[in-house]
């Protein structure tokens, strides 16, 4: 069989200098010598910087000109201007499909930085394949889909509760959907917080007065996520309350199901023995009490506070970021309550980072004392009559062996996922090697997931304290109303497509999509059919299917074997 | 060498190679996909066959953002290939798969450095 020939394209390549970033290493001038002379290649170009407003311009002019219908730009990594390119093929009256990006900066230049000709070479089979792939490529259109103007909050504690005070404000209504039998999370049951001295406990109850008072919030306590269907801005989830199922039709989620603090196995540095807490415990018993501290119904004199318990080890390497400094402001409470506490704070390493190093000095003045103890050196605990002793050597004495027998001994114990199956299942949310829900990007997309219309917030995707909780909590509702108030939403179009003609019907990709994107159409021959709203693009029906059948828009399979024969193509010398 | 790599994964481990300046040879090049799992082991043939020495995987393995098994998937597309690459006679060792990370620069740089050499030894 002999592929039809595919009509002439009018194709624009500029190929980057990045001041001197590409240029130093790659002769640019080649390169755009050996592409000018593609097929379908019409314009050839350098440029300083391509991504500069003066070449952007030239770009969309010689669109004009030039009557391109295709767009090749070789820079840096698709990360950083795919999307600027996109922009500029859209203003030069382009559909942005029809540009390619070409990485010759990280992936080239960069790499190659002791070897030119290796390098120019390089770059030259990199063009080519862009031009190879635009060559192929096909206008799309990005799907619009009319939102509902509704959004469900899954968890209600601060970052969920603040998350759903923000929506409303907007207009947009809220179903808040809480496990336990009241609202408040993990903050409610805190006392007073570090840094500004308010308590858990007023917080959240503030927060539970303000969803009171907005009536577009519908709260469902004892409440848990059972289903979710539908496509991108309009799903309906299925809510569990006390038995009964209720379905709400939601355009966005917003998951804030929080932390588990790490509870030490029985032993793990005496845990389990009279006199040994952890750090959470501790919190509950300075917030339900008051005047001198009496644990076990014995007075307390003396505490010690062994930090990093459960974290920076090998089972989890992270550090847990809020334990230092809440443990440092445990102990002025303690201190305040009773001055003639003695303090023992053991240590690896201290974080107090920002404001909370003030409370740290703080702590020193009203008389803790700061121990170091080494990595491979930690304490040794054991029960001394109703005491606990402590045997830790103290790198800052000189490594100096010190026993320490103290009435509590806490442990400084920090945040750890909640194992939440079902809820990971229901929304496919995507979990890190550390438990933790992940963000498509830490910096530029901080909570949006890679699951279209899930975000997450606060401590679920991992240690927060309670003010970066909230920030990421109104994070979310932004996204979620820059989504809901535009009414319509945008979808990616390199989606998976099926040829209808060629399809067995066989259900192979109905099985491979982890989405439910694909179903078969009833009729006499049932037939494969995806539902673009509810495809994320990643491509894994199309190697099963027997019939090379699918193909993924922009990845289509013409354009990857045209890459790939672009790619292993001579380059004359 | 043809790498495939993804990219939300292993492509911005590549790119962060480059921009350590981390060398390897200039005949490698990737290309990138959404996912590992996409990949079609007559894409590997095709690339053996129009003149690449070998083609390595970067996997996005367990940091894959879509699928919860990408790592079993893309081993079973291996194994697919394997065979079909046995059929065309080629050499099984000119493929390789291996996750890289997102900040995996270190280790992509070994790899491939690494599987250059051992394709020197089997020759073109």
């Amino acid at each position: 069989m002999t592929a039809p020939q595919p009509r002439r394209r009018r194709i624009g390549v500029y190929v980057c200098h990045c001041g001197g970033n590409i240029s130093d290493y790659v002769d640019v001038g080649r390169v755009v010598e050996a592409v000018r002379e593609e097929d379908d290649v019409v314009v050839a170009r350098e440029a300083m910087f391509t991504c500069s407003e003066a070449t952007q311009r030239e770009i969309v002019e010689d669109i004009a000109a030039e009557e391109l219908d295709g767009l090749v730009v070789a820079s840096c990594s698709p990360k950083l201007h795919q999307t600027t390119f996109r922009e500029v093929a859209r203003r030069g009256g382009l559909n942005p499909y029809l540009y390619s990006q070409v990485n010759i900066r990280e992936q080239c230049s960069w790499t190659h930085t002791d070897d030119r000709a290796g390098a120019t070479e390089k770059a030259i089979r990199l063009v080519r394949a862009g031009i190879a792939k635009t060559r192929l490529s096909a206008p799309l259109e990005p799907l619009n889909v009319t939102t509902t103007r509704r959004a469900l909050v899954v968890g209600g504690g601060v970052a969920g509760m603040r998350s759903a005070v923000a929506l409303a404000d907007v207009g947009i209504e809220v179903v808040l959907v809480e496990r336990e039998d009241h609202l408040g999370g993990a903050v409610a049951g805190l006392g007073e917080m570090f840094p500004n001295q308010v308590r858990g406990d007023e917080l959240a109850a503030r927060l539970i007065a303000e969803i009171e008072q907005r009536e577009a919030i519908t709260v469902r306590t004892r409440s848990v996520l059972r289903e979710k269907r539908g496509t991108y801005g309009n799903y309906e989830v299925a809510v569990e309350t006390a038995g009964k199922v209720s379905r709400v039709a939601v355009g966005q989620i917003i998951v804030a199901t929080g932390f588990v603090s790490y509870t030490p196995e029985l032993g793990e540095y005496g845990y389990g023995m009279p006199g040994v807490v952890t750090l959470e415990e501790f919190d509950r018993l300075l917030a339900k009490s008051s005047g001198p501290l009496r644990a076990g119904g014995r007075e307390v004199s003396s505490v010690a506070y062994l930090y990093c318990v459960g974290s920076r080890n090998e089972e989890n390497p992270a550090c847990s970021r809020y334990c230092c400094s809440a443990a440092v402001h445990a102990s002025i409470l303690a201190a305040r309550r009773q001055p003639s506490l003695r303090q023992f704070h053991l240590h690896r390493d201290l974080r107090t980072y920002g404001r909370n190093e003030l409370a740290f000095r703080e702590s020193r003045r009203l008389g803790s004392l700061y121990l170091r103890f080494g990595d491979d050196d930690a304490p040794r605990i054991s029960a001394e009559g109703e005491q606990v002793r402590v045997i830790v050597r103290d790198q800052l004495a000189a490594g100096e062996e010190l026993a320490l027998s103290v009435d509590l001994l806490v442990l400084v114990t920090g945040m750890r996922p909640r194992s939440n199956d079902e809820l990971v299942n229901t929304l496919k949310l995507p979990v890190g090697r550390d438990g933790f829900f992940n963000e498509i990007h830490p910096k530029l997309r901080p909570v949006e997931t890679i699951v279209d219309g899930v975000s997450i917030c606060g401590a679920c995707q991992g240690p927060k304290t309670a003010a970066e909780a909230v920030t990421s909590g109104l994070a979310a509702a932004a996204h979620a109303a820059a989504v809901l108030k535009r009414g319509v939403a945008e979808l990616d179009p390199e989606v998976a497509i099926v040829r209808a003609e060629a399809c067995s019907g066989c259900g192979e990709c109905v099985s491979a999509c982890p989405f439910a994107a694909i179903a078969l159409l009833d009729g006499a021959s049932p037939r494969a059919r995806v539902d673009a709203s509810a495809c994320k693009g990643c491509g894994a029906c199309v190697p099963v299917c027997p019939e090379d059948a699918i193909d993924l828009q922009g990845y289509r399979d013409v354009q990857l074997r045209a890459m790939i024969t672009a790619m292993a193509g001579e380059v004359a010398p | 060498m043809l790498v495939f790599s993804t990219n939300l994964i292993s492509d911005p481990g590549i790119d962060l190679a480059g921009s350590s300046h981390l060398h390897y040879d200039p005949g490698v090049v990737v290309l990138s996909v959404p996912c590992t799992s996409g990949i079609k082991p007559a894409w590997i043939l095709h690339a053996l066959r129009e003149g690449f020495d070998g083609v390595f995987i970067a996997a996005d393995g367990d940091e894959c953002g879509y699928l919860a098994d990408c790592s079993a998937r893309s081993a079973r597309l291996v194994a697919t290939a394997q065979e079909l690459l046995a059929t065309e006679g080629i050499d099984g060792r000119r493929l390789k798969m291996t996750a890289i990370c997102s900040v995996c620069a270190e280790p992509f740089a070994r790899q491939v450095r690494a599987f250059c050499d051992s394709l020197e030894e089997l020759g073109s």
